[in-house]
């Protein structure tokens, strides 16, 4: 069968697309990129995802209350149109949206820090002892094994009860203790990519271990470490609204969808919306984040699909 | 074997002394303390409790006193609590928190394997797919929104089951708790058991079963079920860790008398000798429950018993 010319480009191009090749090479993250907006569960979770850090971080400044000052008119009031509680009031009469809103920006701040902190200390942790090998190496990993066989959260809660109910240093206390598998991974690909030619060729100009490490072996860990952080947000935000609801989270007026939930529990026959709608908040927050740390999984690590 | 496991018993001391020694200090270096009440005591009862307790001591001293303590298993005493010491009020709650544990423990691995081979033998059909729910169900919701919710409707709504409390320790009261407790565990377990189930199924010696014309139910029981064990069984010690602060939610909304409340309540009443005392107890339990993890397997896995 004989085509023109023109139409056999059309058909080889077309023949291409369809076993994933391209004329143009593509890169990995591109490759990754395509893969996860194929995802459709995906492709909603970061859509969910945007718009709840948007109404977490914008709603409070459109809606008609604020997160601390109640509302005399409206105590325990169900959700309604009309006075402008959509989610209606607690007990002190504070508007449950605004809230809702408030505490879904706490939780998103403590899983944002937390999860740098868990990072950074995860990734620099893991590439030294990955890095320097030997010795050092089996002293480091047997640290973080017992951490391991240690149960973290008495210890968040140790040092909640010391420090008092500082948001900041529940950020760091949990950060401070989620490196453990993120040093893990890091350490792992450290290994395979220390033995690699340019960074012999780097050892040989001369360059400080100290210098390869942060210049030629954290970036090439940029993958790995992104996927793993973004598994470990939903798992930051859950512990944090664990240990808020326990009563070790932040304090009052503040407030955590943990916090929130722990209240709705308490009056869940008489009010049931001060549970139903922080759950559903916490609910789609985690949801989201976990099918988009799938999905990135999934996207870039070509053994799972 | 033997060797292993007395290696292995060998090697859990350091790190018992190791969680022991950083509870003591950052506990005691921390700033307040037990004593500091809204209404202040005079300076020279504050010396006395001081002294009763041993606080006036060195902070060296104390250390040395605690550990020499410990050893013969006594957990020192509580600061709030004078007619029970640690170790007491621990041996009042560990029947319950043990039961219901345990119960959790067994619960989640059934399930949690069950579901699991039904899932890999299964792809994508069926059992696969609730599968699915029940991990998601497990991960996204904490279990503090959970036991609310089961209360909402098996307690209050249906009235089937108590709300809460152990009360003669009958089926019925342990039902909800242990159920909250177990769900996401059995729901982690199930997505290890089958992501391993079928990896093993695709390998030589099971094709070899089937081609020999054993069945299907045999094929998993005897070949399969064994080797795809072993991730499971490594998940089990940390699953322990999960259960144990699981147990602290899940006793404390239940109302349930075990350890779990006695510590959440010790730490918001900053009784430190209490808090200290259950923390330890809790590692030594997690530290015991990986060795036996790790040695069953070592007892699965030749590889590692020669390591």
């Amino acid at each position: 069968m004989i085509l023109n010319p023109a139409k056999r480009e059309l058909l080889a191009a077309e023949l291409l697309e369809a076993e994933g090749l391209s004329p143009e090479g593509r890169s990995l993250t591109k490759d990754a990129m395509r893969r996860l907006c194929r995802n459709k569960a995906a492709v909603v979770s970061i859509v969910v995802l945007a718009l709840l850090i948007l109404a977490a971080f914008i709603g409070p400044y459109l809606i008609p209350h604020n997160y601390e000052d109640p509302d005399w008119a409206a105590f325990r009031a169900p959700p309604s149109w009309e006075d402008g509680h959509y989610f209606g009031t607690d007990p002190n009469g504070r508007d449950l949206l605004a809230r809702v809103l408030y505490g879904t920006r706490v939780s998103l701040a403590v899983a944002f820090v937390a999860t740098l902190v868990s990072v950074v200390i995860g990734v620099l942790y893991g590439a030294i002892s990955g890095y320097f090998g030997g010795r050092l190496d089996s002293i480091m990993m047997r640290f973080v094994d017992i951490m391991y066989a240690l149960p973290y959260i008495l210890f968040v809660i140790l040092l909640m009860v010391i420090f008092g109910r500082n948001v900041y240093l529940l950020f760091a206390a949990i950060g401070a203790l989620e490196w453990l598998t993120m040093a893990r991974i890091v350490r792992g690909q450290t290994l395979s990519l220390k033995n690699r030619e340019f960074i012999e060729a780097a050892r040989a100009s001369g360059q400080k271990p100290l210098k390869i490490i942060t210049k030629h072996i954290i970036p090439n860990l940029v993958g790995p470490v992104v996927i793993f952080a973004a598994l470990t947000v939903p798992e930051i935000i859950a512990t944090e609204s664990f240990l808020s609801y326990l009563g070790f989270g932040v304090q009052e007026p503040l407030t955590s969808l943990g916090t929130l939930i722990a209240e709705g529990t308490d009056a869940m026959e008489s009010m049931p919306w001060l549970l139903v709608f922080p759950a559903i908040f916490l609910v789609s927050l985690l949801l989201s984040l976990l099918f988009i740390g799938d999905g990135l999984r999934d996207a870039f690590d070509p053994k799972d699909r | 074997m033997l060797s292993y496991a007395f290696r292995r018993l060998l090697s859990t001391i350091p790190v018992l002394w190791i969680a022991v020694t950083a509870c003591f200090f950052v506990l005691r270096l921390a700033p307040g303390g037990p004593f500091d009440g809204e209404r202040s005591l005079p300076p020279a009862i504050l010396q006395n409790l001081a002294a009763h307790y041993n606080l006036d001591k060195p902070l060296i001293q104390q250390y040395f006193y605690y550990v020499s303590d410990l050893l013969k298993g006594d957990l020192g005493p509580s600061f709030t609590s004078e007619d029970f010491n640690v170790a007491q009020q621990i041996m009042v709650g560990l029947p319950y928190t043990f039961t219901l544990g345990m119960t959790a423990f067994v619960l989640a691995i059934v399930i949690g394997v069950a579901v699991g081979c039904l899932g890999a033998l299964y792809q994508n059909k069926m059992p696969d797919y609730v599968l699915g729910a029940m991990i998601l169900v497990g991960v996204v919701f904490p279990n503090f929104l959970i036991a609310p919710i089961l209360q909402l409707v098996f307690g209050i709504q249906l009235a089937w089951l108590p709300v809460g409390g152990w009360g003669d320790g009958s089926l019925k009261f342990l039902v909800l708790p242990v159920v909250v407790m177990a769900l996401p565990h059995a729901g982690r377990i199930s997505r290890i058991t089958r992501g391993s189930m079928i990896e093993v199924m695709n390998q030589n010696f099971i094709r070899t079963a089937k081609a020999k014309g054993i069945g299907p139910r045999l094929t998993v029981m005897r070949h399969a079920l064994k080797p795809a064990m072993m991730p499971v069984v490594s998940y089990l010690g940390p699953a322990a860790s999960y259960l144990l602060t699981g147990s602290l939610v899940v006793e404390s909304i239940f109302g349930l008398p075990g350890i779990g409340r006695y510590f959440i309540n010790a730490a918001l009443n900053r009784d430190y000798g209490m808090v200290l005392g259950t923390v330890i107890f809790y590692m030594v339990l997690i530290v015991f429950l990986n060795l036996i993890v790790d040695i069953a397997y070592a007892w699965l896995d030749p590889k590692v018993r020669n390591r």
